[in-house]
């Protein structure tokens, strides 16, 4: 347990690393000199090969990367184009509403689509099982961005329940947990948490029905375990798969909340990204994407880790 | 990431699948078109689907306005306005002519990057899995690079370094859907790389070529087909996502997603027609997922 425990953090280092390298050639895909970004037009060529040679563009590739990775562990993203403030002054605000968003969508998504995807397993055929295989479907066909405007309209226009941008009263960004917030959380939570819902509905459905299948579970009905015993024993035998694809779509939310965070002007990493993308700063960019995809790194090790200590099937194979 | 690996039971499935494609004759194809046929929500899907491919290719002739001539006298009319069935967008533009425009770029931007995708990632893929040792190594480490980001986060992050550009994003969207086509067509590969009829055609002297070509490709590119049409419902929103953000299409080309986001707006005035792109991007992604669904049954692909 413990050698594949620290095999699988070994494995985690050269992702993370390769990760960084997409990050920061990122930059350097985008059209035209990066300096450009930094001086104006009309700038004297010395002034130009100066701030090339204070931001190191003017050494080679793989020394820039390894300048910036060491500044990036130790926290420092550089500045933002755009504002001039430090690049993780803003970030750790969005990263914070972000997630915050994330997880609460996560949570309808997973409670309603393991309910869902459970009933619609254990009574294929039924008409709960339909229900629960078209709302699964729809849930991911629908592009969210336009659930999220369909959901505005009906319950912030038409019938004025629910605010309809922002994250709290008055276009504030810092959080609190007071009734204000959450009633502007509902709905982009409730837009975002439509995919997730659809694929751990269709991921549980398929799970339960195949363990149903199963000679085992003829035996413990056989010997007189009761509908509740054998519930508990589906849910033991479910649970690992179902874990592993909620942890993927977690990570995915933290993807899928920039075109709904644009729909609801929630002030989180999509729109922090928005911004960055039009006005051309790329620091920004740079380390958005790169702290979001982190996150995503570390979660895939966690899922697996978890999986792997609840299911010892893992461990042997 | 190894869970998402296919683990060495789902292999010596697509061993035995890739065993049974191999025994099957010509009744394979007709046993596909039976078991559609007796499908109604598969053969519904195509239809509409055809039905849409028609009305797109065919906008100029069915198209009742010109998409880019708007009037500032008749902004945002409701459905049902007469001579404007669909209504008015926001520049006073036939909605239902944007729309059928519209369709054409959300379609091509939408299908495009999965068929190049399917190219690239079919290719890769069954070399990783034919030839594996170093090969494979090298272009399955690369594919776990592009997995350790979020699909959409990859998406946006390329066309935001790019810049817009409708061939930026079909660029980006492309290089988000070979890695996953990669490790479908490897893992099929593999399952049937070792098989017997795969040793009998070396043993009779058959090339690395000949040998991908006659037997392998045969029995490999069903799967990965399906696969592929499953990834076009998503194609069609990130592609439309992209534009919606800005970072596709560009005004005043008719774009569904450019449209739902010029529309914004209008949601407080007229909120029917603001809803009507959008009702489109869903609609065609609804249908061909199903209709990939009904694919899968049909040709019995459990990968």
């Amino acid at each position: 347990m413990l050698l594949y425990l620290l095999r699988r953090l070994l494995y985690a280092v050269p992702i993370a690393l390769s990760v960084g390298l997409v990050c920061f050639l990122l930059v350097h895909i985008a059209p035209g000199d990066p300096i450009n970004a930094i001086v104006p037009a009309d700038a004297p060529q010395e002034l130009v090969e100066q701030i090339r040679r204070d931001y190191g563009l003017d050494r080679p590739l793989p020394i820039q990367f390894a300048v910036w990775l060491g500044k990036v562990a130790q926290g420092d993203f550089g500045n933002s184009l755009a504002t001039g403030r430090p690049v993780w002054a803003d970030l750790s605000v969005a990263i914070g509403n972000t997630l915050r968003l994330a997880f609460a969508a996560a949570l309808i998504g997973f409670v309603l689509g393991t309910v869902l995807g459970g009933l619609a397993g254990s009574f294929q055929g039924s008409p709960i099982d339909k229900l629960a295989v078209a709302f699964a479907v729809a849930g991911v066909s629908v592009p969210h961005y336009w659930l999220g405007m369909v959901l505005v309209v009906i319950f912030s226009v038409q019938l004025n329940w629910l605010p309809a941008m922002g994250a709290g009263p008055g276009g504030s960004s810092d959080w609190a947990w007071d009734a204000e917030h959450v009633r502007h959380l509902i709905l982009p939570a409730v837009t975002l948490s439509v995919i997730p819902m659809g694929i751990v509905t269709r991921t549980v459905r398929g799970i339960v029905a195949e363990i149903l299948n199963q000679d085992f579970v003829q035996t413990l009905r056989a010997k007189g375990l009761s509908g509740w015993g054998v519930f508990l024993h589906v849910v033991k035998n479910a649970a690992p798969n179902s874990i592993a694809v909620m942890g993927l779509q977690l990570g995915y939310l933290l993807g899928g909340s920039i075109l709904v965070e644009t729909v609801f002007s929630w002030p989180g990493t999509g729109l922090l990204l928005n911004n960055a993308i039009f006005q051309r700063d790329l620091p920004v960019l740079q380390a958005t994407i790169l702290v979001l995809a982190m996150f995503f790194v570390v979660l895939n090790l966690a899922v697996d880790l978890v999986q792997t200590a609840i299911d010892p099937r893992i461990r042997r194979g | 990431m190894s869970t998402a690996r296919p683990s060495a039971s789902a292999a010596a499935e697509l061993a035995v699948q890739a065993r049974e494609a191999a025994t099957r004759r010509e009744g394979y194809w007709a046993g596909v078109r039976k078991r559609l046929a007796r499908d109604p929500v598969t053969i519904a899907c195509g239809v509409i689907l055809l039905a849409m491919l028609a009305a797109i290719v065919f906008a100029p002739l069915l198209a009742p306005h010109d998409p880019y001539q708007g009037s500032m006298l008749r902004r945002l009319r409701p459905i049902g306005t007469p001579n404007y069935p669909l209504g008015t967008d926001e520049l006073g533009r036939d909605m239902l002519t944007r729309l059928l425009y519209g369709g054409r770029l959300s379609w091509f931007m939408g299908i495009t990057p999965v068929v190049l995708a399917f190219v690239i990632g079919t290719v890769l893929g069954v070399l990783a899995g034919f030839v594996g040792g170093g090969v494979n190594m090298l272009i399955m480490r690369a594919t776990d690079v592009f997995y350790a980001f979020p699909s959409v986060l990859l998406a946006i992050a390329i066309s935001g370094a790019l810049g817009a550009g409708t061939m930026n994003a079909i660029l980006s969207l492309t290089l988000v859907f070979i890695p996953p086509i990669i490790r479908v067509a490897e893992s099929v590969t593999t399952g049937v790389r070792n098989l017997d009829f795969v040793e009998a055609a070396r043993a009779s002297g058959a090339g690395p070529l000949t040998i991908i070509r006659v037997h392998i490709l045969g029995n490999v590119l069903g799967p990965i087909f399906v696969y592929a049409t499953s990834l076009i419902s998503v194609s069609m929103i990130l592609a439309s996502g992209l534009s919606f953000l800005g970072l596709g299409v560009t005004p005043p080309e008719p774009e569904w997603g450019l449209m739902l986001n010029t529309l914004r707006t209008a949601i407080y005035v007229n909120p029917g027609v603001a809803m009507l792109p959008g009702a489109c991007i869903f609609a065609t992604s609804l249908c061909f997922n199903l209709l990939s669904d009904g694919l899968r049954q049909a040709m019995d692909v459990r990968a």
